[in-house]
C-alpha cells in the first residue's frame, strides 16, 4: 500500500504525457487520415499511387521499426534534428494516419451514391456535397471503428518508453527499479490503462447513441 | 420557344450504347411524360438533362446553356433544374426543413430566416408543415417523396425532373405524390417525367415519348399515342401495361 501511494505521483505524471502524446497523435493522425482518403478517391492517379504507397508501408511495416527509422534513422541525417516527443508524436500519427485513411476510405464509399446525385442535382459543388451531405453520414458509421483504432493508438504509445519518453509505461519501469515491487507497479500501470481505454469506448457509445437518433 | 432542345443524344456504358440517337425539344411550361420498357434509357435520358450522366455525343442545351460543352459551368444550370429520384435521396442526417433549406443557403447564399420561411411554405404546398422537424427516417415513403419534391422546388427551378417518382411507394401512397405533381404542372412548371403511371401521364401530360432500345420510338398528345399508337412497339408495350 505504502509503495502504491508512493508511486502514484509518478505514474499519474507519466499518464498525462501519455494522454499528450495520445491526443496530439490521434487529432493529426486523423487528419492526415482524411487527407490521404480524399487523395485515395480523387481522380488523380498520381495522387491515388501516393496514397496507396504511404498506408502499404505503414502497414507493412512493425511499429517499432517506424519508431526506430524516424527517431534514430531520419535523426542521423545532418540537416534534421527532431526531440524524443516529436518523433514520438510523429510516428504514432504517421502510423494511425494511415489506418484512419482506409477507415475513412470505406466509411466514404459506403454511402449511397444516391446522396452525392441529390445533392449535386440542387447544383452543389463536389467540396459542399464532401462536407454538407457525405462526411458527416460517414464518420456517424465509422464512429466505432475510429474508437477501435484510437485505442490501439494509445496502446502503441506505450511503446516510446523505448525511445526514452517518461510515459505511463517508462515510469512503471523506474518505479519497478526503485521499489522492487513489479507486481504491484504493473498492477497499477495496466489499471489505468484500462481505466482511460474503458473512458474513451464509454465516449464513443454516447457519441453513436446521440448521433443515431433515428 | 423551347427551354429543353436535344440533338443527337448519345450515351454508352462502356461497349453498351444506351441511348442511340435522341433528338426532342420541350418548350416552356410543357409537361413531357417519358414511358417506356425498363432497360430502354428512359431514366438514362433524364439524368442526362442535367448531367448526372456523362454524355458521350450529341447535344443538349438547356435553359439556353449547352450542357455538353465541358467548360460549362455545369452546378449554374443544375440551380435551374430539380429533380426528384425513384429512391427519394433525402439527406438522413438533416431534418426535413434542413434538407429543403440546405442547397438555398449554400448555394443560393439566400438567408436563413428567409429560407425557413420559404421551406415552411413548400411544406405547406405538399401538406407536410408539421413534419418539419422530423427526420426522412420517421417519414413514409409518399411523405419522403413529397418532401423530396419541397426540396427541388426550394431552389426555384425552371425546369423539373422526375425519375420514377412513384415506382418505389406503396400503392396507397402514390396518389399523394401524384396530386402535389399535378398542382406543380398546373401551376406551369415545366416537367419531365419518367414514369410508369400511364393515367398520370394522360391526365397530366401535354406530350408523352416513348422510348424503346435508345431511341425515341413515338412521341404524341397523350390521347393519341395511348388510344391510337402508330408504331407496332407501342402497340405491344401499352397493351401490356394498360
Amino acid at each position: 500500500m505504502e509503495v502504491a501511494q508512493k508511486a502514484l505521483p509518478y505514474f499519474i505524471e507519466g499518464l498525462q504525457i501519455t494522454l499528450y502524446i495520445f491526443i496530439i497523435a490521434v487529432i493529426v493522425g486523423f487528419l492526415i487520415g482524411l487527407i490521404v482518403a480524399l487523395m485515395r478517391l480523387s481522380p488523380a492517379k498520381p495522387l491515388q499511387w501516393l496514397a496507396i504507397v504511404y498506408v502499404d508501408v505503414i502497414r507493412g511495416t512493425p511499429f517499432i521499426v517506424q519508431l526506430f527509422f524516424i527517431y534514430f534513422g531520419l535523426n542521423s541525417l545532418e540537416w534534421l534534428s527532431m526531440d524524443r516527443m516529436y518523433a514520438g508524436i510523429l510516428t504514432v500519427a504517421i502510423n494511425a494516419g494511415a489506418y484512419f485513411a482506409e477507415i475513412i476510405r470505406a466509411g466514404i464509399q459506403s454511402i449511397d451514391k444516391g446522396q452525392t446525385e441529390a445533392a449535386r442535382s440542387l447544383g452543389m459543388t463536389g467540396r459542399q456535397t464532401m462536407v454538407q451531405i457525405i462526411l458527416p453520414q460517414a464518420f456517424r458509421r465509422m464512429l466505432p471503428t475510429i474508437t477501435n483504432q484510437a485505442i490501439i493508438s494509445l496502446k502503441d504509445t506505450s511503446l516510446l518508453s523505448i525511445i526514452g519518453i517518461a510515459d505511463l509505461t517508462q515510469q512503471g519501469q523506474v518505479q519497478q527499479a526503485t521499489t522492487f515491487e513489479p507486481f504491484i507497479v504493473w498492477t497499477m500501470v495496466g489499471l489505468l490503462y484500462f481505466v482511460v481505454i474503458y473512458l474513451l469506448s464509454l465516449l464513443s457509445k454516447f457519441l453513436e447513441r446521440r448521433f443515431t437518433l433515428r | 420557344m423551347s427551354i429543353i432542345k436535344v440533338t443527337n443524344l448519345k450515351k454508352s456504358f462502356g461497349d453498351v450504347e444506351v441511348l442511340k440517337d435522341i433528338n426532342v425539344e420541350i418548350a416552356e411550361q410543357e409537361v413531357v411524360c417519358v414511358i417506356g420498357p425498363s432497360g430502354s434509357g428512359k431514366s438514362t435520358f433524364l439524368r442526362c438533362l442535367n448531367r448526372l450522366e456523362e454524355i458521350t455525343g450529341g447535344h443538349v442545351i438547356v435553359d439556353s446553356f449547352d450542357i455538353t460543352d465541358p467548360k460549362i459551368n455545369i452546378n449554374k444550370v443544375r440551380e435551374e433544374v430539380g429533380m426528384v429520384f425513384q429512391h427519394f435521396n433525402l439527406f438522413p442526417h438533416k431534418t426535413v426543413l434542413e434538407n429543403i433549406t440546405l442547397a438555398p443557403i449554400k448555394v443560393r447564399k439566400s438567408d436563413k430566416a428567409k429560407a425557413d420561411e420559404q421551406a415552411m411554405q413548400l411544406l405547406d404546398k405538399v401538406g407536410l408543415r408539421d413534419k418539419a422537424g422530423s427526420y426522412p427516417g420517421e417519414l413514409s415513403g409518399g411523405q419522403k417523396q413529397r418532401v423530396a419534391i419541397a426540396r427541388a422546388l426550394a431552389m426555384n427551378p425552371k425546369i423539373m425532373l422526375f425519375d420514377e417518382p412513384t415506382s418505389a411507394l406503396d400503392p396507397e401512397m402514390v396518389g399523394d405524390v401524384l396530386a402535389v405533381m399535378k398542382q406543380l404542372a398546373l401551376e406551369g412548371m415545366t416537367m419531365v417525367v419518367v414514369t410508369h403511371e400511364m393515367g398520370f401521364a394522360r391526365e397530366v401530360g401535354d406530350r408523352v415519348l416513348f422510348m424503346d432500345g435508345g431511341y425515341i420510338v413515338e412521341e404524341n398528345v397523350p390521347g393519341a399515342l395511348f388510344d391510337a399508337p402508330q408504331h407496332e412497339r407501342t402497340k405491344s408495350f401499352l397493351s401490356k401495361v394498360l
